[in-house]
């Protein structure tokens, strides 16, 4: 069965390519991940946690006004847009949040992209009284400002990076250096199901109640299976959360959307599978965006949570041996996507999930009226509303004019703010 | 014995110990950093780690990133690493290691790699994330070329890890000092004495410890109880401050810490 799968390979896939420093926690984190899934005490913990505090099962809701546009096919969004801090990041947070409980650690480390991870880690450090540091790109706070404000709001650090690329990548780096150093007291919350064993499956693992709770649902509501289901893929969490319950359903496709910016042929994408290579990144063996030489290239993508040259391992398998298909959509499909969804059916979608979206026009296209697509709407695009204001120039020039001015007094009130953290 | 084994016992015999110096190579150009090393190697270094940049080192503090930054940013290639190797061997008899990340290696092919390093005149090489449980491609090679093959151990490896350490290891093993990246630190954390003596345990007879070492009173006291004391990222400073006399200056003092 393709679901069995632990770890740490799939097929050639997976690893611990970490320094040395670093493999004592790791070891530590999977047997307590290992003990932890089997004692009644922690599963029921997460599982209260998910019915009165994220708000578990999400719904799912049919989309018939969208579907038009998209060869008639049934679209079936499943509803992680409206879990508490509005994405699925939550799942896997509350999960890894406990297992750092029972470690007795109190200090939370997280990387993010599009802050929705972030946002969900600093959320959970406040329900269970744990500090927390939160590693952002230094692109990526100014692209989703309102995440940065709202992790200070809740008490977090937020650390913008300005190595290299300053976006994801970068702060998978700082947040792996900080656990080095930190590792007595901090866990690493790693955001995705990529980064060295035990990340991959227990990321997965913490994501799986999305495609649990949305095969029955499915199934309650049409009477059989959907023909396929669709995801977005930046590092492939909500991904694999959705796909993993269908995994062993040889009837159902299972489509992952990855990021392809202005294009996949040209120089600026991020799509990892469709124009990568397998290499060594973050610590897990997987495909990748790479010059000849082995440097990570660096990607790009509207989307901040997409925008990442690695993937997870256990997509890289999937790819290879055929049970998963993986395609590019650029940043015009998903905002066309995204605004189509926001006005046929009044859900503005996280452009993260508005790929997936615009994989689903496609896809319904190609598969016609009569089949049934389940798709991950992974997150709500309230953090994306300043993008999407000026991708479709929705505010007028005056009001555009003194948002500046606010934009600008907000820098440098964030600038004074992070001058005087660093001070202290 | 290895050349890198020779030059650690040669110096434990004459001296307290051996000094290890790190330097990226193209930084700030190929050409200044063959010259820099070659400083280290006249100055009192006794093995030369040279660094091969590359875009995500997740081991290394501010200043080694800042320069290899530069070094990718200037164009840096992989032919560089093993034309500097081979013009550094050729003017100093001093070995001269390899520090790099594995993806690079990986993509270039293992074996076409080592075999590249062999032939320029390079002694090994230390791998900073790849534990010896995912090397069994890299210790072939290493196996069939003679390349050593040098493993880290860290203050937090169990016991059992320490040994598979030691026994992957060729050369030496590097002791990390701290939990922690690459940086000048002004105490050497007295969890590299412990390190250094549980690696004893586990049967190392060549332990170096490396992060944070910057002065030669640092260097005389972790001699005192390890084989050789590796620098970098003071290296790193001099050079970016005041070019190649610089560093020569700088290995010129810290070398007087091995004096016994
Ligand atoms: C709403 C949403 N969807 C998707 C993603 C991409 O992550 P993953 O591929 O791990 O699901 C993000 C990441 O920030 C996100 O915020």
């Amino acid at each position: 069965m393709l679901k069995d799968e632990l770890g740490p390979y799939f097929g050639e896939f997976g690893g611990r390519f970490v320094p040395e420093s670093l493999i004592a926690a790791l070891d530590e984190l999977d047997a307590a991940y290992n003990e932890a899934k089997n004692d009644p005490e922690f599963v029921a913990e997460l599982a209260e946690l998910h019915a009165s505090y994220t708000g578990r099962p999400s719904i799912i809701t049919e989309v018939p006004r969208f579907a038009e546009y998209a060869g008639g096919a049934r679209i079936i969004l499943k509803r992680e847009d409206l879990n508490h801090t509005g994405s699925h990041k939550i799942n896997n947070v509350l999960g890894q949040a406990l297992l750092a409980r029972r470690l007795g650690k109190t200090r939370l480390i997280a990387e993010t992209g599009a802050g929705q991870h972030g946002v969900a880690t600093a959320t959970a450090a406040a329900l269970f009284g744990m500090s927390c540091i939160v590693y952002m790109g230094e692109v990526d706070t100014e692209r989703q400002a309102l995440n940065v404000a709202r992790m200070r709001l809740l008490g977090a650090e937020v650390i913008p990076v300005t190595a290299g690329s300053r976006t994801l990548k970068d702060a998978i780096n700082e947040g792996l250096r900080d656990w080095v150093a930190n590792v007595d007291d901090s866990h690493y919350l790693m955001g995705t199901v990529a980064g060295p064993h035990p990340f991959p499956v227990m990321v997965r693992d913490f994501h799986r109640v999305i495609g649990d709770e949305a095969r029955e649902q499915v199934i309650k509501l049409t009477g059989a299976l959907p023909d396929a289901v669709v995801a977005c893929v930046g590092g492939g969490s909500n991904a694999m959360g959705i796909f993993h319950a269908f995994l062993d359903d040889a009837d159902v496709a299972l489509y992952g959307y990855e990021a392809a910016g202005e294009g996949h042929l040209t120089e600026r994408h991020a799509a990892t599978l469709t124009r990568g290579r397998p290499g060594v990144l973050h610590g897990a063996r997987s495909y990748m965006l790479q010059d000849a030489e082995g440097q990570t290239i660096e990607s790009h993508s509207i989307s901040a949570g997409l925008d990442y040259p690695g993937v997870g391992p256990e997509h890289s398998w999937l790819k290879d041996i055929g049970r998963a298909n993986y395609e590019p959509i650029t940043d015009a499909e998903a905002m066309d996507a995204l605004r189509l969804l926001s006005r046929t059916e009044g859900i503005i979608p996280a452009i993260e999930s508005a790929h997936a979206l615009a994989g689903a026009i496609k896809l319904g296209k190609e598969l016609g009226p009569d089949s049934v697509i389940l798709v991950n709407l992974s997150g709500r695009g309230d953090k994306d509303m300043e993008t999407a204001a000026e991708y479709f120039d929705l505010i007028d020039s005056a009001e555009k004019a003194s948002a500046e001015d606010r934009k600008a007094s907000d820098k440098k009130a964030a600038d004074e703010q992070n001058a005087a953290g660093n001070k202290s | 014995m290895s050349a890198v084994e020779v030059a650690i016992a040669q110096a434990n015999r004459d001296r307290a110990g051996a000094l290890i110096g790190y330097l990226p190579v193209g930084f700030p150009t190929v050409a200044e950093s063959i010259e820099a090393a070659v400083a280290l190697a006249e100055n009192g270094v006794d093995v030369i780690e040279l660094g091969l940049p590359y875009s995500d080192p997740v081991m290394d503090g501010p200043a080694i990133q800042k320069a290899t930054q530069l070094a990718l940013t200037n164009g840096f290639r992989l032919q560089d690493g093993f034309d500097a190797v081979a013009e550094i061997t050729s003017r100093v008899s001093t070995p001269v290691v390899l520090m790099s990340y594995w993806n690079p290696i990986m993509q270039y092919g293992v074996d076409r790699f080592a075999d590249e390093l062999k032939a320029a005149g390079g002694a090994g090489i230390i791998t900073p994330d790849l534990v010896s449980d995912e090397a069994a491609d890299w210790i072939a090679a290493s196996e069939r070329t003679g390349l050593d093959r040098i493993f880290l151990a860290a203050p937090s490896s169990s016991d059992e890890r320490l040994v598979r350490a030691v026994e992957a290891s060729t050369g030496f093993v590097y002791a990390v000092s701290t939990m922690g990246i690459t940086g000048a630190r002004s105490d050497v954390d007295i969890a590299a004495k412990t390190l250094v003596a549980r690696l004893r345990e586990a049967g190392s007879t060549s332990a170096c410890v490396g992060l944070g070492i910057s002065t030669a009173e640092q260097v005389r006291e972790v001699l005192t109880y390890a084989d050789g004391a590796i620098v970098g990222s003071v290296f790193v400073s001099a050079l970016s401050s005041g070019g190649v006399d610089a560093v020569a200056k700088t290995a010129a003092s810290l070398s007087t810490g091995t004096l016994a």
